[in-house]
C-alpha cells in the first residue's frame, strides 16, 4: 500500500471539493472517498488503487432509509448493506433487494459495506487485481489478459475486445430490476441518474465503470413505489453455498394479471460487464402467460447476444436456467 | 515421500522393546471426549502462534516474488527501495551470503536454498526480500524493487501426457508393485475397466499462514516457526545456515494447522534468519496468502490410468495403476498414488507404475494423505465403475473383494476391519434403501445421489522421547519436542499421563513445540499420537519407579525399608501390590517425605520397525465413507447433504478431537471433490487463482450433516494403547464417494476433479 493522506469530510461540499482535485473518478483516481472500505482498502493493499488522498465520508448524514411521499424509498448512500437488507420496508416492498444483499459477501462485510460503495464495487477479474498482468481497466492501453486466460468467472454480455470483466455486485442487479435512481452531488450541483444509465459498457474505455466525474459523490438511491401485487425474487448460482461471487444470478420483478405477465423487469448478474438489464427478456414476458415455455423464450432472448470466452461458455446455459428458475419461483405463488 | 519412506524417516533412536504388552485396564480418561486442554488459550487469543511473537527492535521482512516462470534475472535494482523510509536492507542473490543445502539428515522442502543462483524455476519464486522498520515500509520497499528478467521456455501444462522413456529406463516409469501377470490377465478378462483419472494441483491453505520470527543472539538463533516437526526443522536449518545444531532452537507452541505443508522448512525461514543475523535484530517474515500458492508447496497434479479385469461375478482378475504426477524443476517429489493399491483388494495379478513429469511450479510437498488420497480417488472410482458394469452393489463388491492377507507383502494385517466399516456405515447411512437406477431417488424437488468409497492409510509409529516430572504439589509436567498442529496432541499426551499416574488432566502441564526438549515425533503421516504416547507412558513408568524407590527411604514413610518391587501406584496413590489403593498414600506425600521437588522419568521408545513382531504384519488403518448429494437439475446445483464416515483407526484416545479431525476431513474432501484446484495460467505460469475468492474452499454453509463413527478396536501391534494415527484416514474416500454419488444422481461420471457445474450441465436427468 502506498502512503496516503487521510481527511474526514464534515460537509458534502467539503467532500465534493476534495475529490474534485482528482484528474479522474475512475482507474487512477488520486482522491477516493472511503465509506465501508471493504473494497477500496483491499485494492490499495494490492496496488490496484493508489490514491494519494482518502476522504472519509462516514460523518456525512447519508445513512438514513426514508420513505418518499409517493410510497417509494430513499436509501442513504451510507446505509449499511445489513441495515438495508433487514429494513422492514425493504423486506415488505422490495424483497429482491434484501435477497440480493444477503446473498453477497459475509455478515461482517455487509455490516461495513454501504449502498453507495456497493454501487461502485469493482470487478473481481484476477488480472485486474494483479499488477503483474496487463489490464485495460486498471492501466488503459496495456491489453486484456483475461481474454484467452482464466476467465471462467467473467462476462459473456456487454464485453469488448478490450475488457470482459464482470460487475460483481448482487445489490446492483436487484437495483437494476427495481429501476432505482441514483442521486449524485457534484461540483456543479445535484443530479439524478437512472441506474440503467449509470454504468458504462467497457468499449474502448474499460477504465471507466460509471458516468461519475471527479468530485461526484453518490448521496442516495431512490426506489420507485412498488407496484401493488408485484412479485420479486433474486436467485444466485455459484460453486459453493456461501461467500462467493455469482456465476449467474437473476433479479426479477413481475406483476401478473390472470395468469398473464402484466409487467416484467429482468436483470442478470455474474454475466454482464455491468448489471445487465434485459429489455429483450422483458419484451418477451410482457403480455404472455406465465409458463415454462414463456420463461425459456425470455431466457433465450436475454442471452441471444452472449459472447462467451474460452472458459465460460457454460454460463450461457447456466444463466438461462437461472432466469427460468427465478421466473418460475417468483410466479409460483402468484 | 510415500508412507514407507516417511516411516523410515521418522525412525529415530535405537530399537527399544515395547513397554507393557498387556493392554491397560479400561480407564475413563482414555477414549474420553475430553475438550482440548489448550482450548481456552486459543479461544481467548492468548495462545501465541509464530507471527504473534514480537520483540524490541524487531524488523519486518517482505519477499519480492518472480513474475516469470522460467528464466534468469537480468537486473535487480534496489536503489529506489533502499532510499525509502524505514528500509534497513534488501537481500538478494548478490548480497545474501552463503546458504547451504542439507545432506546430513533431516528433510528440506526445496533443496535449493533461496537466492542460490539467479535462475527462476517457477512463478512467485523469491528473488529478493526487503527488510524495514515496519511491515508497511517493508511491503512498500518490496514493491519498489525493480527486477528485469530474461525469460526462458516453461511448461505448466495440466495434461501430463508428456512422452517419457519406457518403464525401467532412466526418467521412465518405476514399477512400484508387481505380482502375477497383470497384462495377460487383463486382456483375458471378460469384464474390463480402462479409464484415466486426474486430480488437480491443490494448495494447502491452513488458517495460519507460514511465518518465521528469527532472533539472533550472539551466535545463536531462536526461530519462532509454524512447524509440523521442530526437530527436523532444527536439523535442516542448522545445515542451511551452516551453524551447529545446538545453536538453533525452533519454537512452535501453537500451530493453526498445516495439512502437511508445514512438515519441512521453506525458504522464507532462511531469509528471516539471514536478515536477523545481518541486521543483528529480530526479524519477522509472514508469508502472504498469495505466496501460499507458490512458495510453500502443494499437492501435485496426478493423472492415473486404472485397468481392472474382472469376472462377471465380480472376482478381480487384474489391477493395474499407471500414474504420473508433476514435480518441480528442482526437486523430485513422488506422489505415491499406489499407496493402498497393492493390498486393498484381493487379486492375483497387479502392477503399479509411477512416473514424474516436470513443470515450472514450486516444489510439491505432502498434503493430507499424500498419494493415497489422489490414488484412492482413481482406484475407488474405477471400482465404482466396475460395480455398475457388473450390476452389483458397490458395497457388496467391496465386501467380496476384501482380504485379510496383504497380498503384496504376503503378511496378515495386524488389524483390518474394512468389512465392519462397510457394514456399520451401510447401516448408519441406510444404504439398503438405495435404488441403483440413475436419478431415481427423490427428496422433494431434488434428486438424491448416494455413493460410497473406502480409504486406507499406513499405520506406523516412529521413535520418540518424553520427559515426565511428578511434582510434590501433586501436579505433573510432561515434555517432548513434538508439536500440536491443532489436532489435540497436547490433550492426548495429558490423557496418557493422567491414565498412568491418576493425576487429573487439569493438573498436568504439557510442554511441546520446542526443539530443545527431548526429541519427539513429527506431526505427519498419521503417526504423532501413535509415536508419542508410548514414550510418554514409558517416561511416566520411569517417574513412578522413582516415586516407589523413594517411598521406602524416609523413616516417616509407611513403606520404610520395604522392597520397592512390592509397591505400585494406582490413581496417584502408592500402595502395596497386595493391598488396595485405599491403603496407600498420595505420591506427593511420598515426595514431600523424601524432600524431592519431583520424581523425574525419561521415556524413549522405538518405532514399530524396532518391534520384531510388528515386522510380521501389515499395518494399516481403514475406513468407509458414504456420501449423499442433493441435485437440482433445473439449475445444475449440487451440494453434499450427508456423510457417514466409519473409521478403523485402532483405539481412539480422545473421541472429541478424533471426531473433530474426521469431520474436518469430510469438509476437506468436499473441497477436493467439488471446489479446489490451483490453476496455472499457461501463458505465464502464474497460479492465477492465488487468493481465497478464486481458490474456493468449502464454507460452513457447505458442510453437510456429518456422522463419524469409530470402530475403536485396538491394534495389538501398536503398543500398549493400540492407537493408530487418524490424521489422513478420514479424507481418502470422500472425493470418490462424491463422484460416485454424482453419477448416481446425474448420470455424469467425473474422472477429473473437481466436479464442476460445467460437467453437471451435461446431465440428461430431469425432474
Amino acid at each position: 500500500m502506498d502512503a496516503f493522506n487521510f481527511t474526514r469530510a464534515t460537509t458534502l461540499d467539503q467532500a465534493v471539493q476534495s475529490a474534485a482535485q482528482s484528474p479522474t473518478a475512475h482507474s487512477g483516481a488520486t482522491v477516493r472517498f472511503v465509506a465501508g472500505g471493504t473494497n477500496l482498502i483491499d485494492m490499495m493493499k494490492i496496488y490496484v488503487e493508489r490514491p494519494s488522498q482518502l476522504v472519509d465520508i462516514n460523518d456525512l448524514p447519508l445513512d438514513k432509509i426514508t420513505p418518499t411521499p409517493n410510497g417509494g424509498l430513499v436509501l442513504g448512500a451510507l446505509a449499511r448493506n445489513s441495515d438495508v437488507a433487514n429494513h422492514p420496508t425493504v423486506l415488505r416492498d422490495y424483497p429482491v433487494l434484501s435477497q440480493a444483499l444477503l446473498s453477497g459477501a459475509s455478515p461482517q462485510l455487509r455490516n461495513m459495506a454501504t449502498t453507495g460503495g456497493n454501487l461502485l464495487q469493482r470487478t473481481r477479474c484476477v488480472y485486474f487485481r494483479d499488477t503483474a498482468h496487463a489490464c485495460n481497466k486498471r492501466e488503459p492501453g496495456t491489453g486484456c489478459s483475461a481474454i484467452g486466460g482464466h476467465n471462467r468467472m467473467l462476462a459473456i454480455l456487454g464485453t469488448s475486445p478490450d475488457c470482459i470483466a464482470t460487475n460483481p455486485s448482487d445489490q446492483n442487479v436487484a437495483l437494476t430490476a427495481l429501476e432505482a435512481t441514483i442521486q449524485i452531488q457534484g461540483p456543479k450541483g445535484q443530479r439524478s441518474v437512472p441506474i440503467h444509465d449509470f454504468y458504462l459498457l467497457p468499449g474502448t474505455t474499460p477504465n471507466r465503470d460509471t458516468i461519475l466525474e471527479p468530485g461526484d459523490l453518490i448521496t442516495s438511491v431512490t426506489l420507485p413505489p412498488p407496484t401493488p401485487g408485484s412479485k420479486s425474487l433474486y436467485l444466485k448460482l455459484r460453486d459453493r453455498a456461501a461467500y462467493e461471487f455469482a456465476l449467474a444470478s437473476a433479479a426479477v420483478v413481475l406483476t401478473l394479471d390472470h395468469g398473464k405477465i402484466h409487467t416484467a423487469r429482468v436483470a442478470l448478474g455474474g454475466v454482464g460487464t455491468k448489471p445487465w438489464r434485459s429489455l429483450e427478456a422483458e419484451h418477451i414476458l410482457q403480455g404472455r402467460s406465465a409458463d415454462p415455455a414463456t420463461f425459456r423464450l425470455a431466457a433465450e432472448a436475454a442471452l441471444k447476444n452472449a459472447h462467451p470466452q474460452s472458459e465460460n461458455a457454460f454460463k450461457v446455459e447456466l444463466s438461462k436456467r437461472c432466469l427460468v428458475r427465478a421466473l418460475t419461483t417468483a410466479t409460483r405463488n402468484a | 515421500m510415500d508412507f514407507s519412506e516417511f516411516i523410515d524417516f521418522i525412525q529415530t533412536g535405537a530399537p527399544v522393546p515395547p513397554t507393557n504388552p498387556a493392554a491397560p485396564e479400561p480407564s475413563s480418561v482414555i477414549g474420553a471426549a475430553l475438550p482440548r486442554i489448550d482450548g481456552p488459550l486459543k479461544t481467548t487469543g492468548s495462545a501465541r502462534y509464530a507471527s504473534d511473537y514480537n520483540f524490541p527492535r524487531m524488523a519486518y521482512a517482505v519477499p519480492v516474488c518472480a513474475t516469470i516462470a522460467s528464466g534468469k534475472i537480468s537486473s535487480l535494482d534496489t536503489s529506489a527501495a533502499d532510499k525509502m523510509p524505514g528500509v534497513l536492507l534488501v537481500l538478494h542473490h548478490g548480497n545474501i551470503g552463503p546458504l547451504f543445502r542439507n545432506a546430513s539428515g533431516g528433510r528440506n522442502s526445496e533443496n535449493r536454498p533461496p537466492f542460490e543462483d539467479e535462475t527462476i524455476y517457477y512463478w512467485g519464486q523469491y528473488v529478493a526480500v526487503a527488510i524495514a522498520e515496519t511491515f508497511q515500509q517493508a511491503q512498500a520497499a518490496a514493491a519498489a524493487v525493480r527486477v528485469q528478467y530474461t525469460p526462458d521456455k516453461f511448461n505448466v501444462a495440466t495434461s501430463l501426457d508428456d512422452s517419457i522413456p519406457a518403464i525401467g529406463a532412466p526418467g521412465g516409469p518405476r514399477i512400484a508393485s508387481h505380482r502375477g501377470d497383470p497384462d495377460a490377465a487383463f486382456h483375458a478378462a471378460p469384464i474390463q475397466i480402462d479409464q484415466t483419472y486426474a486430480t488437480p494441483a491443490e494448495t494447502h491453505n491452513p488458517m495460519e499462514m507460514h511465518a518465521t520470527v528469527a532472533v539472533w543472539d550472539n551466535g545463536k538463533y531462536t526461530l519462532y516457526e509454524t512447524s509440523q516437526g521442530v526437530v527436523n526443522h532444527q536439523l535442516v536449518m542448522a545445515q542451511v545456515l551452516g551453524i551447529p545444531k545446538e545453536n538453533v532452537e525452533i519454537i512452535s507452541r501453537f500451530i493453526g494447522s498445516g495439512f502437511g505443508g508445514k512438515l519441512f522448512p521453506w525458504p522464507h525461514s532462511a531469509l528471516a534468519a539471514v536478515a536477523a543475523r545481518q541486521l543483528n535484530r529480530p526479524v519477522k517474515l509472514t508469508v502472504s496468502r498469495k505466496m501460499m500458492f507458490s512458495n510453500v508447496g502443494h499437492r501435485p497434479r496426478t493423472q492415473q490410468r486404472i485397468r481392472l479385469g474382472a469376472t462377471p461375478d465380480g472376482k478381480l482378475l487384474s489391477l493395474q495403476q499407471d500414474y504420473r504426477n508433476h514435480t518441480s524443476i528442482t526437486d523430485d517429489i513422488r506422489e505415491n498414488c499406489g499407496e493402498a493399491t497393492p493390498f486393498l483388494y484381493s487379486t492375483a495379478n497387479l502392477q503399479v507404475t509411477s512416473a514424474l513429469v516436470r513443470r515450472n511450479v514450486g516444489t510439491p510437498t505432502p498434503m493430507r494423505g499424500p498419494g493415497a488420497v489422489p490414488g484412492l480417488f482413481a482406484l475407488e472410482s474405477a471400482i465404482d465403475e466396475l460395480a455398475i458394469k457388473l450390476k452389483k452393489d458397490p458395497v457388496q463388491l467391496r465386501l467380496d473383494l476384501d482380504t485379510l492377507i496383504d497380498e503384496e507383502k504376503n503378511k496378515p494385517f495386524s488389524s483390518r476391519h474394512l468389512k465392519e466399516c462397510l457394514l456399520v456405515g451401510s447401516e448408519k447411512f441406510g444404504w439398503a434403501k438405495r435404488n441403483p437406477e440413475i436419478g431415481s431417488m427423490r427428496k422433494g424437488d431434488l434428486i438424491l445421489g448416494w455413493g460410497v468409497a473406502v480409504a486406507s492409510w499406513g499405520a506406523g509409529r516412529g521413535g520418540s522421547e518424553a520427559s515426565v516430572l511428578l511434582r510434590a504439589d501433586g501436579s505433573a509436567r510432561v515434555s517432548s519436542a513434538s508439536q500440536d498442529i491443532g489436532t489435540g496432541t497436547y490433550t492426548v499426551v495429558a490423557q496418557i499421563l493422567s491414565d498412568k499416574t491418576g493425576i487429573p488432566v487439569n493438573r498436568i502441564n504439557v510442554v511441546l513445540g520446542d526443539s530443545s526438549l527431548v526429541a519427539g515425533p513429527m506431526s505427519g503421516g498419521s503417526t504423532a499420537t501413535a509415536s508419542i504416547i508410548p514414550s510418554v507412558a514409558a517416561a511416566a513408568n520411569a517417574a513412578i519407579k522413582v516415586v516407589l524407590a523413594s517411598a521406602v527411604r524416609p523413616a516417616a514413610s509407611p513403606f520404610f525399608g520395604q522392597d520397592p518391587d512390592t509397591l505400585t501406584m494406582t490413581a496417584g496413590r502408592v500402595h502395596r501390590k497386595d493391598q488396595t489403593p485405599d491403603s496407600g498414600i498420595p505420591f506427593q506425600d511420598i515426595l514431600r517425605m523424601a524432600n524431592l521437588a519431583s520424581a523425574n522419568g525419561d521415556g524413549k521408545t522405538g518405532g514399530h520397525g524396532s518391534d520384531t513382531k510388528a515386522l510380521d504384519y501389515s499395518m494399516h488403518s481403514f475406513g468407509a465413507q458414504f456420501v449423499e448429494v442433493e441435485w437440482d437439475p433445473g439449475i445444475a446445483k449440487l451440494r453434499v447433504s450427508r456423510v457417514v464416515s466409519v473409521v478403523d483407526g485402532g483405539r481412539i484416545i480422545n473421541k472429541r478431537t478424533a471426531t473433530n479431525q474426521m469431520a474436518g476431513a469430510v469438509v476437506m474432501g468436499i473441497g477436493m471433490g467439488l471446489l479446489e484446484q490451483t490453476i496455472y495460467d499457461p501463458r505465464n505460469g502464474h497460479p492465477i487463482n492465488d487468493n481465497f475468492a478464486d481458490y474456493v474452499v468449502p464454507t460452513a454453509a457447505d458442510s453437510p450433516d456429518i456422522d463419524v463413527h469409530f470402530l475403536d478396536i485396538p491394534d495389538p501391534l501398536m503398543g500398549e494403547y493400540g492407537a493408530r494415527g487418524i490424521g489422513e484416514i478420514g479424507l481418502a474416500g470422500i472425493a470418490p464417494a462424491i463422484t460416485a454419488a454424482v453419477y448416481h444422481a446425474t448420470g455424469v461420471r467425473v474422472r477429473e476433479l473437481p466436479v464442476r457445474i460445467e460437467d453437471l450441465l451435461t446431465s440428461k436427468v430431469q425432474i
